[in-house]
């Protein structure tokens, strides 16, 4: 088969219902349901439109700084003494992460549809900083619910948000965390979707959503693809991402689906243990059940509650995941692996000595598990990592974990 | 006959709406959910709407997310509500709806839901995170067991829906009166009337309005157009204030609420 720098997707999921396989779907309360029928038809009509896509190019190049490097980090490399490694610059994006890819293409289509206010969650605050971008630099009114728990582990990004104009709302409800975040702007655009635009920050949620930001986060791997073609003059061997709600894992992999030779591996939060409460790795421990509007892997009791779940990292402690992940855990498209808070730690302050690059938290679950990873591939071999945002904001944590006080 | 359609013949008959309170089981435990329930029908109820609390409700606002996690604070398990439920099967033969997230029905799988809970004494379910799409599996489950799924008209419902959704819904048809959550509201939304008039030309089945009825008045304006009067965050609201009192007090609290509701609802104000 000849490769080409387009990638080529055969099966078109999700299907008409938004099914990813039997994953995924639309299970919200009656009010919301017109609203998702408006978003889905107004996001497919902008996917068709060339306007559309000419203006969001425009932006991520001017504005975001698109394309990212694919960076050849050859001092890991020799150091592991295995696969070349080569790393996704996501964390050389405007607010430093991937999450403004989705979040500027969300907020030109709530342009399109006429929605002044912009709502959205966050965990770690990086979709918050990105959703507040977005709505700063087109003048939209925006509100970001977050859980108190993570406002006081990144209150950095919190100030962030407020120099930006956004007003953070706490979240004080449950675990005060994402999943509470979630429900409160989930309840927020129930009564108020008529003049607002919710902004998903993964590939989570009700359909349209899983799709749409899936779409939006794809320039991660078609990037990737065309970049390695040059460097390289083939496909990589394997993709490795950390899988929070799974967006910039996603990104990177769908643009590879049919390319059977390149092998994917998600890298989640393997926390401080295997009990409940002590992790965060929905595709590794959890089961199937429904949260925040779709059917997926979900960590939950026997009753179908939602389990308490646990990591370092805010933007990976999260107890679903994305339901195209469901499907491609099911089918064996893509394997699933954890990575513990010590860990992470580890492979944080080592790509910083080794590469200069200090990591996301969340980004250094998946470079913990490929300096474990590479060392058993042969030279030959191309691994990817996505490096989804910067360790900027983590610093502080870090810190404190390491007993230093700054 | 299902005791839910059994009630609403009678009070057809009678020419009367249904008052319909909603409480949480186990809030704040389960002696509590079952001396309330005889006590609202004494004052008048005519079918209870139960809630089965969940970790993460999205339709729900904060007074009766509150009341969940009072309850799953204290470890209360599903199987512990259909317990109670048999148990109040000896006493009385009001007819009980369970409000429950899909995500406990799908669980343990729609047909096994549906079947302990009519084992239990359950009348019906509504699930307000179920959309009429995703409802074929627990509406064949429920048809086989006479079990009464009772589906949501909200204000945002296009025409094509609401058509949908009425054929759909079993026992009655819920009508979300305000966009938004449940919760406590000063005034009742003005396009009421005429959207409840709309769903009458769709259905025989009789509509019973929620979400935001909170007073007696509230009460009695819904039930001259409805079929039926629900009231939850409100009578929520009032256990909450005597959640430190003794039950026999909280109990008394909120059936005195009651009885102002249902004289409201009955036009007997
Ligand atoms: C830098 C970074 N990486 C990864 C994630 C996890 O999200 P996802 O799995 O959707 O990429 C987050 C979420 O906040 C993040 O900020």
């Amino acid at each position: 088969m000849k490769v080409t720098a387009k990638p080529s997707t055969s099966q078109i999921l999700p299907d008409e219902r938004g099914r990813f396989g039997k994953f995924g779907g639309r299970y919200v309360p009656e009010t919301l349901m017109p609203a998702l029928d408006q978003l889905e038809h107004e996001y497919l009509k902008a996917k068709e439109d060339k306007d559309f896509k000419k203006e969001l190019n425009y932006y991520l190049r001017e504005y975001v700084g698109r394309p990212s490097p694919l960076y050849f980090a050859e001092r890991l490399t020799r150091e592991l003494g295995g696969a070349k490694i080569y790393l996704k610059r996501e964390d050389l994006n405007h607010t430093g992460a991937h999450k403004i890819n989705n979040t500027m293409g969300q907020v030109l289509l709530a342009r399109r549809m006429g929605k002044k206010r912009i709502i959205a969650e966050t965990g770690a605050g990086q979709h918050g900083v990105a959703t507040a971008t977005a709505a700063a630099m087109f003048g939209l009114e925006c509100e970001v619910y977050m859980g108190e728990e993570d406002m006081h582990r990144q209150s950095l990004n919190v100030f962030r948000m407020k120099l930006l104009g956004t007003k953070v709302i706490p979240v004080k409800t449950g675990s005060r965390t994402l999943k509470d975040a979630t429900n409160e702007a989930l309840r927020d655009w129930m009564a108020s979707v008529k003049y607002t635009h919710y902004i998903i920050g993964s590939v989570v949620g009700p359909h349209p959503y899983p799709m749409m930001v899936r779409d939006f986060q794809c320039i991660i791997g078609e990037e990737t693809r065309e970049q390695i073609l040059e460097k390289e003059g083939r496909l990589p061997d394997y993709l490795l991402a950390c899988v929070g709600g799974g967006s910039n894992s996603i990104g990177l992999f769908h643009p590879f689906i049919d390319d059977t030779t390149v092998k994917m591996i998600g890298v989640e939060a393997g926390g401080i243990g295997l009990g409940v409460g002590e992790h965060a790795a929905t595709l590794s421990y959890g089961k199937v059940g429904i949260l925040h509007g779709s059917l997926s892997y979900v960590l939950q009791d026997e009753d179908g509650q939602t389990s308490p779940v646990h990591s370092m990292s805010a933007g990976l402690d999260y107890p679903g995941v994305g339901p195209e992940h469901s499907y491609l855990k099911e089918t064996g498209r893509a394997q699933y692996v954890s990575v513990t808070d010590q860990e992470a730690l580890e492979a944080f302050q080592r790509c910083a000595r080794s590469e200069g690059i200090i990591p996301a938290l969340e980004a250094a679950h998946a470079l913990y598990y490929t300096t474990k990873f590479a060392p058993t591939l042969g030279k030959e071999k191309l691994v990817v990592v996505c490096l989804s945002g910067t360790g900027d904001k983590d610093a502080f944590q870090v810190a404190d974990k390491l007993g230093v006080k700054i | 006959m299902n005791r839910i359609d059994q009630k609403f013949q009678e009070l057809r008959r009678r020419k009367e709406p249904a008052f319909i309170p909603f409480i949480t089981a186990g809030d704040p435990d389960l002696e509590t959910t079952r001396g309330l329930v005889l006590e609202l029908e004494r004052r008048g109820a005519d079918i209870i709407e139960l809630g089965i609390p969940f970790s993460d409700p999205i339709a729900d606002g904060p007074i009766i997310q509150a009341s969940y996690y009072r309850a799953l604070s204290k470890g209360l398990k599903v199987s512990q509500v259909f317990e109670c439920v048999r148990g109040l099967r000896k006493e009385t033969d009001i007819p009980i709806v369970a409000m429950v997230s899909y995500s406990l029905v799908f669980k343990g799988t729609p047909e096994n839901f549906v079947a302990r809970a009519k084992e239990a004494g359950l009348d019906g379910a509504t699930i307000p995170d179920l959309p009429i799409e995703e409802s074929d599996a627990v509406h064949l489950a429920a048809k086989e067991k006479d079990f009464k799924i009772v589906c949501f008209v909200a204000p945002t419902t296009t025409p094509e829906r609401m058509s949908r959704i009425a054929k759909g819904t079993q026992g009655f048809l819920y009508y979300i009166a305000v966009v938004g959550i449940t919760g406590v509201r000063e005034a009742l939304p003005p396009d009421m009337r005429e959207n409840i008039q709309k769903l009458k030309g769709m259905t025989d089945k009789p509509i019973a309005l929620g979400f935001g009825v909170s007073t007696p008045e509230q009460a009695r304006a819904v039930g001259q157009v409805a079929d039926g009067v629900i009231v939850g965050s409100a009578i929520v609201k009032e256990l909450e204030r005597y959640v430190d009192r003794p039950a026999t007090e909280r109990i008394a609290a909120v059936g005195e609420l009651a009885s102002r509701l249902v004289a409201g609802a009955k036009g007997r104000l």
